[in-house]
């Protein structure tokens, strides 16, 4: 992290801060004043959009945690969701849990569960590890539609609404407060996470894990933690799911759902907490604004119209070539050239 | 006795076209360290390019196997030219995800040009029932075996052979030297995708005959997996027989046990030669150990 000019920390504790700086904390505020406001004057449709936002941000920091920080590829995202929302329908249904009490403990089995399919990472390593998470993926999908004693197989699983004090959760306003709370909590813990003993130990296994297991980290702890850790998210958002939409469909939870969170994660920035929000942000929006394109088409240009469901794959495949091969490190990368042009305003340096 | 031939028959017709996919596959990775998770799509386009040739155009079947075989070539030198390219080098996540990015925009082409319906395609393999002692299979099944085994033949020859096979054998082994000794690792990039693309593309063909024209052929690019990593990485001759497993297994599975545990079953065998024997059947040992 570089100096700010000008900034005289007298307190240990403010230059420890999470923000130190000015700047960051009115940045903050304007952000935080903007989502408290949001909900007041969106429309239904972009309270929707919000809330898939918000439950998005929570799994891409999830997949980040693993992907990004501790440089195990996933592509297993999608069956650690389905683990995250059946877990919490069913101990609903079956067991008559309150649905706060499902939430929590579907995160703790999904990082049981996750930490099951981490132990392959302890004898296997990058493209390896990516193609054992895929069987992992394709093999809880198969348990998922097949399983029909337990998940009810390719039926749906509908849920009762949860309810906050007698209020219903799961309209768009209401749970777009819930979201943001799980949201708000998620990035805080993994900014956090990175500041500790284990954290550091994720970077270092991504970073080169033979030196890091000679420094002392010790690799099996630590990649366990990193499945562990990733998964409680990633069932959250999983949970999160199934509680907004009070209905469990397997189709939400395929192959192509991890490659979404990884795309997110990709375009967000690997290693970057606020590139798994802007990646989340981005990804979700891309596919509404095309839709919205498209309605706004249909009169004038049918015949275009008619392509946009294979616009909104392509473009989906693009953002990701396109990313990778300008922008390897993400919109995170970009919003720091943006600040750091600023910063310097009006001379041409950069820092760093 | 006689249902078991039946089965083992189909399975190893079923097991030839994933060696055809798996085969492309792996020559991609054997020069270029790239994962290819496009590969179905290869097939998709190679399905839909001969559909294009034969039946909308109107050539006839001959010319239309040529034309679809030089176009599929063209678009994997494009595609490698501008996407792979400038992302030689970089780290394995990059590599997998430019592939997804890449599948995710074939597919999408594909659809928009020829539309998401199932086509009808004017199969020009033989088509009738050919009795071998007990066993009954239909022709154009059957001939998939000698022209996938002739394929992938024509592959190792020229692994083996050439002077282009010799240099992409070096580059796998040792890029460094392979450069220091003149080989031009762009050209053999580009003649690997090239060679995975006509595969892929008689792969797509015998499946366009065999199952009809559809979006759905795209799904054999995830079954090449288990093939790949039971026959080994790095190896043509792992494809062949990797295949003819996986093919037989899904085909005993489907016909003794049950129909929906034959889609399950070949991920089963490739956590479980992860776990044992990781460089597969046939792959060079070198997998790096944690």
């Amino acid at each position: 992290m570089s100096l700010e000019c000008g900034v005289f920390h007298t307190r240990y504790e403010a230059d420890m801060g999470l923000r130190p700086w000015p700047m960051q904390r009115i940045r903050l505020a304007v952000f935080a004043v903007f989502v408290l406001v949001f909900p007041f004057f969106a429309s239904p449709y972009w309270l929707d959009l919000a809330n898939q936002v918000a439950i998005a941000t929570v799994g891409a920091i999830g997949l980040n945690i693993l992907v990004g920080y501790t440089g195990q590829i996933s592509l297993g995202q999608g069956a650690f969701m389905a683990i995250g929302a059946y877990s919490a329908g069913l101990l609903t249904m079956n067991l008559g849990l309150p649905w706060g009490v499902s939430i929590a403990l579907a995160c703790v089995m999904t990082s049981v569960a996750g930490t099951f399919f981490g132990l392959p990472s302890l004898r296997l390593k990058g493209l390896y590890l990516a193609i054992a998470t895929l069987a992992a993926q394709e093999i809880v999908e198969w348990g998922m539609t097949h399983w029909t004693a337990v998940t009810g197989g390719t039926e749906a699983i509908v849920l009762p609404a949860p309810r906050l004090f007698g209020v219903r959760l799961n309209s768009g306003f209401n749970f777009y407060w819930f979201g943001v709370l799980m949201a708000a909590g998620t990035a805080l813990f993994a900014a956090n996470l990175f500041r500790t003993r284990m954290g550091r130990a994720f970077v270092a296994v991504r970073d080169q894990d033979i030196a890091a297991s000679v420094i002392g980290v010790n690799l099996f702890r630590t990649k366990l933690l990193a499945f562990a850790t990733s998964s409680f998210f990633v069932g959250l958002a999983g949970a999160m799911i199934a509680y907004y939409r009070t209905i469990i469909t397997w189709e939400r939870f395929t192959l192509e759902t991890s490659i979404v969170y990884l795309a997110m994660i990709i375009v967000g920035g690997l290693g970057s907490i606020r590139g798994s929000f802007f990646g989340a942000v981005l990804i979700t929006l891309l596919p509404a604004l095309i839709t919205n394109a498209g309605r706004a088409l249909q009169d004038t240009a049918p015949a275009v119209a008619g392509l946009l469901p294979y616009a909104q794959q392509a473009v989906f495949g693009l953002v990701i070539i396109l990313f990778l091969i300008f922008e390897p490190k993400g919109l995170s990368k970009l919003w720091g050239n943006v600040k750091d042009y600023f910063h310097v305003w009006p001379f041409a340096y950069r820092r760093g | 006795m006689d249902v078991f031939l039946q089965l083992t028959v189909s399975g190893l017709c079923t097991g030839m076209i994933y060696a055809l996919a798996a085969a492309g596959f792996v020559v991609i990775y054997k020069a270029s360290d790239v994962i290819n998770f496009a590969q179905g799509d290869l097939l998709l386009f190679g399905t839909y390019l001969i559909f294009f040739a034969v039946a909308q155009t109107g050539l006839p079947w001959s010319v239309g196997v040529l034309v679809t075989l030089l176009l599929a070539v063209a678009v994997a030198l494009v595609i490698e030219r501008l996407v792979l390219r400038p992302l030689i080098g970089e780290p394995i996540i990059s590599m997998i995800m430019v592939t997804i990015g890449l599948s995710s925009i074939l597919r999408a082409a594909v659809n928009a040009i020829w539309g998401p319906q199932p086509r009808s395609f004017p199969s020009f393999l033989p088509s009738g029932d050919v009795a071998l002692g007990p066993v009954i299979l239909s022709a154009d099944r059957l001939l998939s075996i000698p022209i996938a085994l002739g394929v992938l033949a024509a592959l190792w020859l020229f692994f083996r052979h050439t002077r282009d096979g010799i240099a992409m054998r070096a580059i796998a082994d040792d890029q460094q030297a392979a450069l220091s000794m003149g080989i031009s690792i762009p050209r053999v990039f580009g003649i690997a995708w090239g060679l995975a693309a006509a595969s892929a593309a008689i792969g797509g063909i015998m499946l366009g005959n065999i199952v009809g024209v559809s979006p759905n052929v795209a799904s054999i690019g995830l079954r090449v997996f288990p093939v790949v990593i039971l026959g080994g990485l790095d190896s043509i001759r792992g494809a062949v027989i990797g295949g003819a497993i996986i093919g037989l297994l899904e085909v005993y599975t489907g016909g003794y046990v049950g129909r929906g545990l034959s889609l399950v079953v070949p991920y089963v065998v490739l956590v479980l030669v992860l776990m044992v024997r990781p460089y597969g059947l046939f792959g060079r040992e070198i997998i790096e150990r944690v």
